[in-house]
């Protein structure tokens, strides 16, 4: 019982960086923008979310700046695709390749320093409750931040008005345009959003997934969260529940790594990306759900015209 | 202060020849920015980058070995991006070239003859094609996204590659390094110029391929198809170019340069396979083919400006001691300011509410028509 408990706890751990990063894109890519950056937003949080957390020795502050780094690493993006129009797939690629790098020579001091670790919440009485305690009322903070962030950009894009016209601009820039909607304004809150996202995955990386600072340490996470958002269709309770299944894949592969299964670990290692592409292959089958779901001038540059 | 784009009629002659370099001085500008905040000198710091590295003619060499996986790579990675079709999977592609190339070298050592090396290449570009056509598969079968697939499959290969020198291919002498056997010396790349420095075939490679392609883009009809897809399917449908044709064309054809790529850095400059044989050279020829503005010959003179960098990056570590990841700054930033003036050739920027305080967009509509006017 008790190591299914654990199991369960560890897959959360897992699934919530995916998730948050890719809650967060999922807003982007509705307003029709495709920001490809994400993996590189993800590892500024990481190495941002550390240093801030080792400096000060604490892990609050450090989240903070993971979310503060992600979000103004995407309002480059930003800048140069809604202001300056440039073409957003290799816009997104430059933000990942920039950030890989800047992370890295930011981190060099911190390689092999102890960390700081956000501590799991632990309420008396509820906790200690028998199997779910642990579940419910002790797992660490991101992870009721990212379950609670699931709801509520469920509740805004299905719910509110401004929703509503978000997702219009996604489905037809010039139409919202037309109408007088301020477009790239939408996009830019839209970005820094998903930006901020990715920095509080990347933070969560550092901060309690594994408190420390590797370099490249979100290993293809960012980009897992871009291929979740199209598994999911566009709909943010599909993304948690591809979240949860990639985090069972990732935390299936370690413990079969650890039980000593006689499979080279470098297979095991790589079936979250095979199942990525699996997974990619069996929704794009699909044709009719990914049409009628994708934002419609996803990935292209709008320019008003006056 | 707000960035206003209006549409130029025509698109800039001068500023498509112009925002290389624009974007080069602006990089410049940028990283001595960057050295300054480490407490860099940054005129000291960009001699040690920019200028020791290539001071000596052996060093020259060491240019054109960085150079050639990247000009390679990105010839036929700007063949896709032409035509809208995203690879950026070449790592992969690359990683799983060498592994094919090195079957002969690794597996038969007694097979000697002129007849290896040729038949090393053709192999190392097969296993580059082979390892593309995958997502060409299911790009064209399923019509899933081909940015995704091309770069998970990246973290398969070097897994792949990881596994092979540890396990099946390690060097029985190899004191347990992670490492297959040296290859013989009928499977090693010549240098061109043994008495100068370390520079192999694998840089002639590239520059006939860069020559090739430029031929084909411009002189053929295939590169009339893949630009005529490039900017509108539509019209290629009418025309009667396959588009699902084409995805595979770009896919193999970008494949199997960056699977020669692959082979001919670990025959030539390496001499056998290692778990890392690649510093990103599939992902900086992204960077690489937009410098080149997707033009073979242009991408030419990115190639050595970028293969720069890596040896810029180098120097800098051992003389200053900043972490060599700076190589891998200046890319990111070279590569955005190259986007960020590409705009320059369709539009022209405007800065409105710069000098003026007013923010009110009522008033901004109004001055709007008087300066088209007063222009």
């Amino acid at each position: 019982m008790d190591i299914t408990i654990n199991i369960l706890l560890t897959i959360a751990t897992a699934a919530t960086p995916l998730l948050i990063a890719a809650i967060g894109e999922l807003v982007v890519e509705r307003s029709g923008v495709l920001n490809l950056g994400v993996e590189g937003m993800m590892i500024m949080g990481a190495v941002g979310g550390f240093g801030a957390g080792y400096l000060t020795g604490s892990p609050w502050i450090g989240l903070l700046a993971a979310i503060v780094v992600g979000a103004l690493f995407s309002l480059l993006f930003a800048v140069m695709t809604l202001s300056l129009a440039t073409n957003q797939v290799a816009t997104g690629l430059s933000l990942t390749l920039l950030g890989l790098g800047l992370s890295g020579m930011i981190g060099t001091s911190f390689v092999g320093q102890p960390g700081v670790r956000l501590p799991n919440l632990d309420i008396p009485v509820l906790t200690d409750i028998p199997v779910v305690g642990k579940l419910i009322f002790g797992q660490d903070p991101v992870f009721y931040i990212s379950i609670a962030l699931t709801a509520a950009v469920m509740w805004f894009l299905f719910k509110t008005r401004t929703g509503l016209t978000l997702r219009s601009i996604g489905d037809s820039h010039t139409s919202a345009h037309a109408l007088g909607i301020k477009v790239i304004r939408y996009r830019y809150l839209a970005v820094i959003f998903g930006g901020a996202c990715a920095g509080l995955a990347g933070g969560h990386l550092s901060l309690v997934y594994t408190p420390q600072w590797v370099e490249n340490m979100s290993a293809g996470r960012g980009w897992i969260a871009l291929a979740l958002v199209v598994f999911a269709s566009w709909r943010p309770w599909r993304v948690l529940a591809g979240a949860y299944i990639f985090g069972a894949v990732w935390i299936g592969q370690l413990h079969a790594q650890a039980f000593g299964i006689p499979v080279p670990s470098q297979f095991l290692s790589s079936l979250p990306y095979l199942a990525t592409v699996v997974v990619l292959v069996l929704i794009s089958r699909n044709k009719r759900l990914t049409m009628m779901n994708t934002p419609a001038s996803l990935g292209q540059p709008f320019v008003p015209d006056r | 202060m707000r960035i206003e784009l209006v549409k130029r009629p025509q698109r800039s002659a001068l500023f498509s020849v112009l925002s290389p370099f624009i974007a080069f001085a602006l990089t410049i500008v940028a990283g001595g920015i960057m050295f300054a905040l480490l407490g860099v000198n940054p005129f000291s710091a960009f001699e040690i980058y920019f200028v020791e590295p290539i001071s000596q003619l052996w060093q020259l060499h060491e240019l054109a070995i960085k150079a050639a996986p990247l000009i390679l790579i990105a010839v036929g990675l700007s063949v896709c991006y032409k035509a809208n079709i995203w690879n950026i999977g070449a790592e992969g592609q690359f990683v799983f070239g060498a592994i094919f190339g090195s079957i002969i070298p690794v597996m038969f050592p007694g097979f000697e003859g002129p007849l290896v090396l040729p038949l090393m290449l053709l192999l190392g570009m097969l296993g580059g094609a082979l390892y593309a056509s995958i997502p060409a598969l299911l790009k064209t079968r399923f019509s899933t996204n081909e940015i995704l697939t091309s770069l998970m499959l990246v973290y398969v290969a070097q897994l792949f590659l990881d596994w092979m020198v540890r396990g099946p291919w390690r060097d029985p002498q190899g004191h347990g390094f992670p490492q297959t056997i040296q290859f013989g010396d009928w499977a090693v790349l010549p240098q061109l110029m043994p008495d100068d420095g370390r520079a192999n075939w694998g840089f002639v490679f590239a520059l006939v391929a860069a020559v090739a392609i430029w031929l084909m883009m411009s002189r053929m009809l295939k590169g009339f198809e893949v630009r005529v897809l490039g900017s509108s399917p539509r019209a290629g449908r009418f025309a009667g170019f396959g588009f699902n044709k084409m995805v595979f064309f770009c896919f193999l054809l970008s494949g199997a340069l960056a699977g020669l790529a692959g082979i001919s850095e670990v025959s030539g400059a390496i001499g056998q396979l290692q778990p890392v044989i690649s510093p990103g050279y599939g992902f900086t020829a992204i960077i690489v083919a937009f410098l080149g503005r997707l033009n073979p010959l242009g991408i030419v003179a990115a190639g050595l400006v970028l293969a720069l960098t890596y040896l810029g990056g180098e120097a800098v570590q051992s003389a200053l001691g900043i972490s060599d990841k700076v190589a891998r700054v200046f890319q990111g930033m070279l590569l955005f300011f190259v986007l960020g003036c590409d705009t320059l050739i369709h539009y022209r920027i405007r800065l409105i509410g710069l000098a003026l305080t007013k923010p009110n967009g009522a008033a901004k509509l109004d001055a709007a028509p008087k300066l088209e006017e007063a222009r």
